[in-house]
């Protein structure tokens, strides 16, 4: 059976601008624009780069009451959703019964009453919205938002770009949001966060009105299109995980090293999947955790690549690889025991049969410069 | 001799026993950013259709194919320098190797000009 690949309605505005467009999780999505990976990078870390990210899932959770809806969702998830406070927004994880990570998602206290506004990954919303659902009281819905679109703007002159169609942008704190009418486009979900490292939005917004906005933003010089490939770059370099990749049903969000994201009440109180492993995960310590790696020179070590010891043995493997442009070398990221996670580790990669002097070090690769 | 063409992407020129062999700027265009290369050691026997270089672009590691058997007997330690010349002149100074060619009857057959450009729908 072939599935019917999608298309997010800004695929004509893609084309038109002459992207490379590529299937990804079930989408055709732009990977890169003509001016290339590179360039995009840079631009984003530099300028302003717009993405769309209407592939993701969005949905609600509804319930007669707030208190109710975070209720219902801190028994699939661990984070603190009771303590989210009015246009508050929280990252966090589906969890398996074994502690394993379905999806990494975010979640807002939507300013609609008893309403949690949620957006999970592309690859897996179809299984998150079946999981979530099934696993809801019958008093607690979710509805999904199909009709949205979503954007990101990233970078850091998103900021003054986005002020100059509405200045009540610049009050957004990091990781809440705020509605509002951007570029005639009335009750514009726009929440300070995003998938870069850099200070930056994601809007949410109709399909209907996804076009104009998209077009309304790349008329400001400082801002220029970005695609999937320079998406992964950015992230990467920020120290991000990466659904499929560097989190899975087989990790943990403690060897991930998510644990920021459990709050003290939850690790204590518990009532999510997983809590005896988390639990134990944090009192008793961790046998494998997720660590940056440099390799030297110049060769990218990519995903799969075999992380052995100084001594030449098989520690682990690389769960996301590549070359970063602002880092200007390659950078990596893995699973490894506990003997080999400090900063400063010796390590080899082994990259077509030569093992490649590498370096464990702290994350992120490149300061992480979000609006605090 | 006039410039052939593999489909595997590769061009090749011919002097005096000798193919020069690059990539297209097709293949450049496809891989995007090449951001290191990975050049064969000369002395090496190559063969027609194995794996004699590696390009790394930010997104994906990609093989060049020998277009021909021989042996290695010059690289462009160049592009190894600066791997960016593989995009911006890809069919010129960014050739990869020098292959000194021991079965010159692999040559027929290979694309012109006009035939590559058809074969990737140009």
């Amino acid at each position: 059976m072939t599935e019917k690949i999608l298309r997010t309605p800004l695929y004509d505005a893609h084309v038109a601008l002459k992207a490379r467009m590529v299937p990804f999780a079930g989408y055709e999505m732009p990977v890169q624009y003509p001016t290339g990976i590179l360039t995009e990078h840079t631009w984003t870390r530099e300028h302003a780069g717009l993405f769309d990210v209407s592939h993701m899932g969005q949905c609600l959770i509804a319930a007669e009451s707030f208190e109710r809806a975070a209720k219902a969702m801190e028994a699939l998830v661990p984070a603190d959703l009771l303590g989210l406070a009015p246009l508050q927004q929280r990252y966090s994880q589906l969890l398996a019964e074994d502690g394993g990570i379905l999806d990494d998602l975010m979640i807002s206290r939507s300013a609609l009453p008893g309403r949690l506004y949620v957006v999970v990954n592309a690859a897996c919303k179809e299984a998150d919205f079946a999981h979530i659902a099934a696993n809801l009281p019958a008093d607690v819905k979710l509805e999904r938002l199909d009709d949205e679109a979503l954007l990101a703007l990233q970078g850091p002159e998103a900021e003054d770009v986005l002020a100059a169609l509405n200045p009540e942008v610049r009050d957004i704190p990091f990781m809440s949001f705020r509605l509002l009418d951007i570029a005639g486009i009335r009750d514009v979900h726009v929440s300070r966060s995003g998938y870069t490292g850099e200070d930056g939005f994601e809007l949410s917004l109709g399909a209907a009105d996804v076009v104009k906005l998209w077009n309304t933003l790349l008329a400001d010089a400082r801002v220029k299109p970005i695609g999937l490939g320079a998406r992964d770059s950015l992230r990467l370099e920020g120290g991000l995980c990466l659904y499929g990749h560097d989190i899975d049903t087989t990790t943990s969000p403690i060897e991930a090293g998510l644990q920021w994201s459990i709050a003290k009440r939850r690790r204590e109180e518990g009532g999510f999947p997983g809590h005896d492993r988390i639990k134990n995960e944090l009192t008793s310590g961790l046998k494998r955790q997720r660590v940056g790696i440099r390799p030297e020179g110049r060769l990218p070590a990519r995903e799969g690549s075999v992380i052995q010891n100084a001594a030449g043995r098989e520690i682990g493997r690389v769960t996301s690889g590549g070359f970063g442009p602002t880092v200007n070398g390659p950078v990596a990221m893995g699973y490894v025991d506990k003997a080999h996670a400090a900063p400063g580790t010796p390590l080899f990669l082994v990259v077509r049969d030569k093992a490649i002097p590498a370096t464990v070090v702290k994350l992120p690769f490149v300061p992480n410069r979000f609006k605090r | 001799m006039s410039v052939k063409f593999t489909e595997e992407h590769e061009w090749i020129t011919v002097a005096g026993g000798v193919a020069t062999v690059g990539i297209t700027t097709h293949a450049a265009e496809q891989l995007g950013d090449v951001v290191f290369v990975d050049l064969p050691a000369i002395g090496k026997t190559v063969q027609k259709g194995k794996e004699a270089a590696v390009v790394e672009s930010v997104k994906a590691a990609s093989e060049v194919y020998a277009p021909i058997d021989g042996e290695i007997v010059e690289v462009n330690t160049s592009i190894a320098d600066e791997p960016s010349l593989v995009n911006s002149d890809p069919e010129g100074g960014a050739w990869f190797m020098k292959i000194r060619i021991a079965n010159p009857a692999q040559l027929d057959g290979m694309m012109d000009r006009a035939a590559y450009d058809k074969f990737v729908g140009k």
